[in-house]
């Protein structure tokens, strides 16, 4: 049993944050010239189409700039929950008539909220885009929202909360140490909402949110897959050119207040064995005065948990064997300033406390010396590698590209990070380290299992993605 | 509410797709007796390779965890190196290494670039990891301790807690009753020998399947598979597992737990690939719970009433008679009433079968989306990797859609009648404590 390091999921890193090596000819491989076309309809509807033709297969997605991040107080989980009613009508089709559909046509279908984003995609034979575009477009203005429907479906919702997070003691923890970690910062609820705010939502609050958000200035249609770049473009003209919709209010910058001190919360839980998170205020790409920053960042978590070869499972995990589980993350994709996590499991015989000051020790040591070449050609590698790999993904191709666009960022930075993240020197990685990994900045939550037993554990995932429909 | 659906036009697209045709297999055996498998896909640089022993769980005997222990104790030592160089060779390169342990099979994987200059330092340290592993003391001692934590936390989850309870219930002295997470007793009698006589009778050529994907030619596929076969030992295929017998009688576990939901299992033995049903029962299942929002369970569960976030149904095929499964999650006290409904749906489902209507939708939604089954390397290479683990026909993608096709609602009625079996299933219901 791999006991994988919780973050990798947490954070999603996208593509594995890691990576280089004696590169010249697999960078050459890796290097994908095929290009991303991009589109813009009157309405100003943004199209990104990806041409793969390995297989007879195309993903489609509509990408809306709206998630909890978006929320405030008393509303939260309201764009999660919204994602859950697009799937019950609109003028022209019935309760989960649109699900049907699809699965008529061969498809495969699903939606997923999260922070930044809230997403619908189906993945289908090539021949069947249209049937795709058509649905989507429709529920993008003609949304009915029955009030039976949400009835029944809020308590689906609360379900869904019970299953992922009431009864998953990682998960609570995860929820309750952002809360404490983000103060003004949205990134503060959580994406699923809180149960209070779920109980007390109204079908008005979805409509309002429908109404805001969901329009064609503020949607981004990605497809990839076995197509020709200029039809699909027609044809999503087709469906989705005569929409029309509000232009959309910019939001509130909400900015984090700043941090002065460490923050430290427990959580006590049905658990057996006790967990700790750990994370340090930092920019993101779209946010860093200084861009060379943000994948400083990404090396920095790549010398720490960039596989198993890298420092944490390597000293934490076998060396002195304190952790079961040990992990760092860092996602330089998200929309506002964020965190750079540690997470992990105390091995028996070890303390969440030893552990604790383990992943101190490490912290301190990333601050005053410098990342060897060995460890960095490693991380490289791996880089360059998952860049080719990430090719057989059509779906994950077009998830890239949809997070960047929905987040703020050109998806053509996608094409620049192998090279910026070979460019990283040991110093840069450093000094990030030196000025981010700072107890200032520091939010500590401990799991202590409610039942007095003997300690230990194994990751879990901790949520800090998405909810899928 | 689902009168408005729009079938006429939707259909009329679908005459077209009958003759999809599955990536190409070949096959051959190595000298010394492994079986390769393997399929050409030279698009883009990367090679698959996946290496199935039948030495799952159901291998375990009376020692449960042995199985998934030795699995994991493969890359933690060979020759001179212990675990953090065998990282350094693979991770260097930026090869991805992978094991797993299931109920029939012990699954050793590599994924790497093709330029020769890696591929070749990647496929050494992965040959040497399989065949010759050198089981570090240390090594054993953390990972048998990490597996003692895994199962406290397993404990207080739920889910585990159901699934583990289902199994024993369903198979009892069956090999498939053993949880390969291990017990307590087990874990701490076992010892450093019986990992390495584990793995001294089953990672053995005789005992291996080898699927290769990737853009690499037919001969270099064979050198590859000669690479990895090569310190093999010959040895000799696992014994054949003993039948599945069907459960006598119904069996009710309503296990306390304090926590929000009661998670809900109900099923029995079900059946095994290559089962003469298997087709039948598979597009019967996705009708009844296999296809997520738009089957029955789901429909009737979650879509009318709002019960559950997902129920659901499905067949496990393995070597002999898998699990078929039905489940849901649902808050305490609406347990009882999402338990009577989940069986009403499956007694009515046996008792009348399906509507033409809902078989023809689940036709096409499965011929229709057969295109997505195989439209990666990856999946390409489990798909290939699983054919030849259980011996099935290399032109079983290719027939699928044809076979799906040619399933009928009398078909679908006599196959849940003969095999599923409503007066003995085994209910676990965990949740609802103090």
């Amino acid at each position: 049993m791999r006991l994988s390091p919780v973050l990798a999921l947490a954070t999603a890193l996208i593509a594995g944050s890691t990576g280089l090596l004696p590169l010249s000819a697999v960078a050459e491989q890796g290097n994908n010239k095929v290009e991303v076309r991009q589109y813009q309809l009157d309405n100003g509807m943004k199209i990104l189409v990806k041409e793969d033709h390995r297989a007879p297969v195309v993903v489609s997605q509509v990408w809306y700039k709206v998630g909890s991040s978006y929320e405030y107080n008393g509303i939260t989980g309201v764009s999660h929950v919204l994602e859950h009613m697009m799937f019950k009508g609109t003028k022209t089709l019935g309760p989960n008539e649109f699900s049907k559909i699809i699965s008529a046509n061969g498809g495969r279908e699903n939606a997923f909220t999260g922070r930044d984003y809230t997403a619908y995609f189906q993945r289908m034979h090539k021949d069947r885009i249209e049937v795709s575009f058509r649905l989507e477009a429709d529920r993008m203005r003609n949304l009915t929202l029955p009030e039976e429907e949400f009835k029944k479906e809020i308590r689906v919702v609360m379900e869904e909360r019970r299953l992922r997070t009431e009864d998953k003691p990682t998960s609570l923890t995860y929820e309750q140490f952002s809360a404490a970690a983000y103060q003004s910062s949205p990134y503060h609820h959580p994406v699923i909402g809180w149960m209070e705010d779920l109980k007390s939502m109204e079908n008005d609050d979805l409509k309002d949110w429908y109404e805001r958000w969901y329009s064609p200035a503020n949607a981004t249609l990605v497809v990839v897959g076995d197509v020709e770049a200029d039809k699909v473009y027609q044809l999503a003209k087709k469906h989705f050119g005569p929409l029309t919709g509000p232009a959309v209010k910019p939001l509130k910058p909400q900015r984090e207040v700043k941090q002065r001190g460490e923050r430290r919360i427990k959580v006590r839980a049905q658990a057996e064995v006790p967990y700790l998170l750990m994370g340090y205020k930092v920019p993101v790409l779209r946010t860093a005065e200084d861009s060379n920053e943000a994948y400083a960042l990404e090396m920095l978590a790549g010398v720490l948990d960039g596989g198993s070869s890298a420092r944490l499972s390597r000293e934490l995990v076998r060396g002195k064997q304190i952790a079961v589980s040990a992990g760092a993350g860092y996602d330089m994709y998200n929309r506002i300033n964020s965190l750079f996590l540690f997470d992990g499991r105390p091995a028996n015989g070890h303390s969440v406390e030893d552990l604790e000051k383990a992943i101190r020790a490490q912290v301190e040591r990333v601050r005053t010396t410098l990342a060897t070449q060995d460890e960095l050609d490693r991380i490289k590698a791996q880089v360059v590698a998952a860049k080719v790999y990430e090719l057989d993904s059509v779906f994950y191709q077009a998830m890239q590209i949809g997070t960047l666009e929905t987040v703020g960022l050109d998806h053509k930075l996608l094409d620049e990070y192998v090279a910026r993240i070979r460019a990283v020197t040991p110093q840069q990685i450093q000094d990030v380290a030196r000025k981010y990994l700072i107890d200032d900045g520091l939010t500590v939550a401990v799991l202590e299992p409610l039942k007095d037993t003997k300690h230990d554990s194994l990751s879990s995932a901790v949520k800090g993605g998405s909810n899928a429909h | 509410m689902r009168t408005k659906f729009i079938t006429g036009l939707l259909t009329l697209f679908f005459v077209a797709s009958s003759a999809h045709a599955g990536p190409k297999i070949e096959q051959w055996q190595t000298s010394n007796g492994a079986r390769v498998f393997y399929v050409s896909a030279p698009q883009l640089p990367i090679v698959d390779i996946r290496v199935v022993f039948d030495a799952g769980s159901a291998r375990d005997g009376n020692k449960p965890g042995l199985a998934s222990l030795t699995n994991s104790l493969l890359d933690e030592g060979t020759g001179k190196l212990g675990p953090d160089e065998i990282a350094e060779q693979f991770e260097g390169v930026g090869a991805q290494y992978g094991a797993s342990s299931l109920r029939d099979m012990a699954v050793v994987s590599l994924r790497s670039l093709t330029d020769k200059a890696i591929l070749d330092k990647a496929l050494n340290q992965f040959s040497d990891v399989i065949a010759k592993p050198s089981f570090p003391e240390k090594s054993y001692e953390r990972n048998r301790q990490a597996m003692l934590v895994g199962l406290q936390v397993a404990s207080k989850r739920p889910n585990s807690i159901a699934s583990k309870t289902f199994y024993k219930q369903v198979f009892n002295e069956h090999p498939y009753a053993i949880d390969g997470d291990g017990s307590e007793d087990s874990l701490k009698t076992m010892t450093l020998q019986d990992v390495k006589d584990f793995h001294q009778r089953y990672y053995v050529a005789n005992n291996a399947v080898i699927a290769i994907v990737g853009a690499l030619s037919r001969s270099e596929a064979a050198a590859m598979a000669k690479r990895v076969s090569r310190d093999m030992v010959k040895g000799k295929t696992a014994a054949k597992l003993v039948a599945v017998p069907d459960l006598a009688k119904p069996v009710n576990k309503r296990i306390k737990h304090e926590s929000q939901q009661t998670h809900i299992l109900v099923g029995q033995p079900g059946m095994h690939r290559g089962d003469p049903d298997y087709i039948t029962l598979y597009v019967g299942n996705h009708i009844l719970g296999g296809s997520g929002l738009v089957s029955r369970l789901s429909d009737h569960i979650r879509e009318q009433r709002g019960l559950a976030y997902s129920a659901y149904s499905y067949f496990l095929p393995m070597r002999e008679d898998g699990p078929f499964i039905m489940g849901l999650q649902t808050k305490n006290d609406q347990a009882d009433e999402a338990l009577q409904i989940l069986n009403k749906v499956l007694n009515d489902y046996i008792e009348k079968g399906p509507s033409a209507e809902e078989l023809k939708r689940s036709k096409q939604n499965i011929t229709g989306g057969f295109a997505l089954r195989v439209d990666s390397n990856k999946k390409i290479t489990e798909y290939v990797a699983m054919i030849g683990f259980y011996g099935l026909p290399l032109d079983y993608l290719d027939t699928f859609n044809s076979r799906v096709e040619a399933v009928t609602l009398d078909a679908i009625r006599d196959a849940f009648k003969r095999r599923v079996h409503p007066d003995k299933l085994v209910t676990v219901m965990v949740g609802n404590g103090k």
